[in-house]
């Protein structure tokens, strides 16, 4: 019953993929066929009663702190070469090796040639409720 | 004074009626939707005009809800053939019959989340929305899990007998995990563990249902207004419900004296001595210690493995404590904590904060690792 959060990167400093042929180099059919399955993948997990959260972020934003006159300071839009958060989805599941499957079976995503993207994905443990037992 | 009609006069009827319909011949599936259907249609009507019968009102909706489902199915005619060949049971149903209910809900080939998710709809009665509040995915989410449990148990055999283990260790999980929502789960778990030991006799479900007794007792006193964790040797016991301390206690007699000891008898019987110590320092941890032998040569678990090490060193010191501690799998998650602990019992300050910062790292949930976080920083300003 524990969550998982699947966290997929915009390519920064992620080790290189097998097959990392950047998207707008793509088909536009191959986008589909790429849409396709991300969107089958989501509904499978909620057919599974697996799902929880899913979402995509856009590459724009920045990174933002309070200034010494309490002043929101901006440093950003970011290069391309930063690592960054492109979306995730969250996974409610027996345990990690389901999450790990799931996340294994996510990054065989097709790209381009229609030929699996075997992108790195990050998969965290999300913290649980402590335990009625457990003091 | 409670409203009669309220849901938790009402949930406690649900197994029961469910299994009334089963036996008529509805299958294990329809006859659950059935009847969530007759709860809400309850929830609706009964304030205005309240039967005298609440059981045979719900059997009586719950029926005609299957059979206007039936009749709409596509399975129909199949399914009106099971349904004439049935004898017609009446609306009473047996305990046999609610026991079923729960056995199916636990069945081995679900998984423990999918188990629990039925167990608390078709046994506990309680909404898919509140089955999801519970465990904070949405409620679709919800509902597919709990609609494939039914699919999974639904070509089983009503009328083969289950096992008892399988319904604890389910309930266990009820008590022991999830989010308090609207539902208290704790008390849920209760409930239904009481309602178990009714419907079977069985010393492992009274030692269940002490076990569950004793830790709830501790409940007002274990977590701080601002959601964080008091260790057991810092709990306030005044707060301790005294109540509950001495059902669990009685129950949990009762059921030694029977002599067939299982594992939750003998945690309940280590959550006694804990409950009896009018202070952390008076704990009896030499008899402690002798429970955890005990459950230990009966599971062999790791875990037993880890909390008898913390027992050790209370019982004979630190140094005992980290000795037992090193026949213990490291990778255990509590395993750093536990040494944290005992390396700082005997006085090597430098290790124990270390090993708190590094179990704070691997803690699984938010209030254990600021628990362990703050031990580490208290370490550090020495």
């Amino acid at each position: 019953m524990p969550k998982y959060l699947i966290l997929k990167h915009y390519r920064g400093s992620a080790p290189a993929t097998v097959n990392d042929v950047p998207m707008d180099q793509w088909t536009p059919e191959e986008v589909d066929a790429h849409m396709t399955f991300m969107d089958d993948f989501g509904k499978r997990l909620e057919a599974e009663g697996e799902f929880v959260d899913a979402q995509a972020l856009s590459p724009e934003g920045a990174f933002v702190r309070g200034d010494e006159q309490g002043q929101p300071i901006t440093d950003g839009p970011f290069a391309e070469t930063k690592d960054l958060i492109a979306g995730w989805y969250v996974v409610d599941v027996d345990g990690w090796d389901r999450a790990i499957a799931l996340a294994g079976e996510l990054s065989l995503a097709p790209g381009a040639g229609g030929k699996p993207i075997h992108e790195w994905l990050e998969v965290r443990p999300f913290y649980g409720a402590p335990t009625a037992t457990g003091d | 004074m409670p409203d009669p009609f309220d849901e938790a006069t009402l949930r406690p009827l649900v197994p029961s009626v469910i299994g009334v319909l089963v036996r008529r011949g509805a299958d294990f599936a329809a006859a659950e939707d059935a009847v969530q259907d007759a709860l809400v249609e309850a929830v609706r009507t009964w304030p205005e005009d309240p039967p005298r019968d609440p059981k045979g009102w719900l059997v009586t909706v719950a029926w005609r809800r299957f059979l206007d489902g039936v009749r709409s199915g596509a399975a129909r005619q199949r399914r009106e053939e099971a349904v004439d060949a049935e004898p017609g049971a009446g609306p009473v149903g047996s305990a046999d019959d609610t026991l079923r209910i729960f056995f199916l809900c636990a069945h081995p080939a679900l998984t423990p989340a999918s188990a629990v998710a039925l167990t608390l709809r078709a046994v506990a009665g309680l909404t898919t929305r509140q089955v999801a509040e519970a465990y904070l995915v949405p409620e679709a989410t919800m509902a597919q899990r709990i609609s494939r449990a039914k699919r999974t148990v639904s070509g089983e055999s009503f009328d083969r007998p289950g096992d008892l283990a399988t319904v604890r260790r389910v309930l266990y999980l009820v008590f022991n995990e999830g989010y308090s929502g609207d539902v208290d789960l704790a008390a849920e778990a209760i409930r239904l563990t009481r309602e178990l030991a009714s419907l079977a006799t069985d010393p492992e479900t009274d030692g269940l249902l002490a076990l569950m007794l004793l830790h709830h007792a501790r409940r007002p006193a274990r977590l701080r207004a601002d959601g964080t964790l008091v260790p057991l040797a810092e709990q306030d016991r005044d707060l301790w419900d005294t109540a509950l301390v001495e059902e669990g206690v009685d129950v949990l007699q009762a059921a030694l004296a029977r002599e067939r000891r299982g594992e939750f008898q003998l945690q309940a019987a280590i959550a006694a001595l804990h409950a009896d110590a009018p202070t952390a320092a008076e704990t009896d941890w030499v008899q402690v210690v002798q429970w955890y032998d005990e459950l230990l040569a009966l599971t062999g678990s790791p875990v037993v493995r880890l909390n008898r090490a913390v027992a050790v060193g209370e019982a004979d010191g630190a140094r005992a404590g980290l000795a037992a501690l090193a026949e213990v799998d490291p990778a255990l998650p509590r395993h750093r904590a536990v040494s944290a602990y005992l390396h700082e019992k005997e006085g090597d300050l430098a290790a124990a904060a270390r090993l708190y910062a590094e179990a704070a790292a691997l803690a699984t949930s938010a209030a254990e690792r600021t628990h362990l976080t703050k031990q580490a920083a208290r370490l550090n300003r020495h």
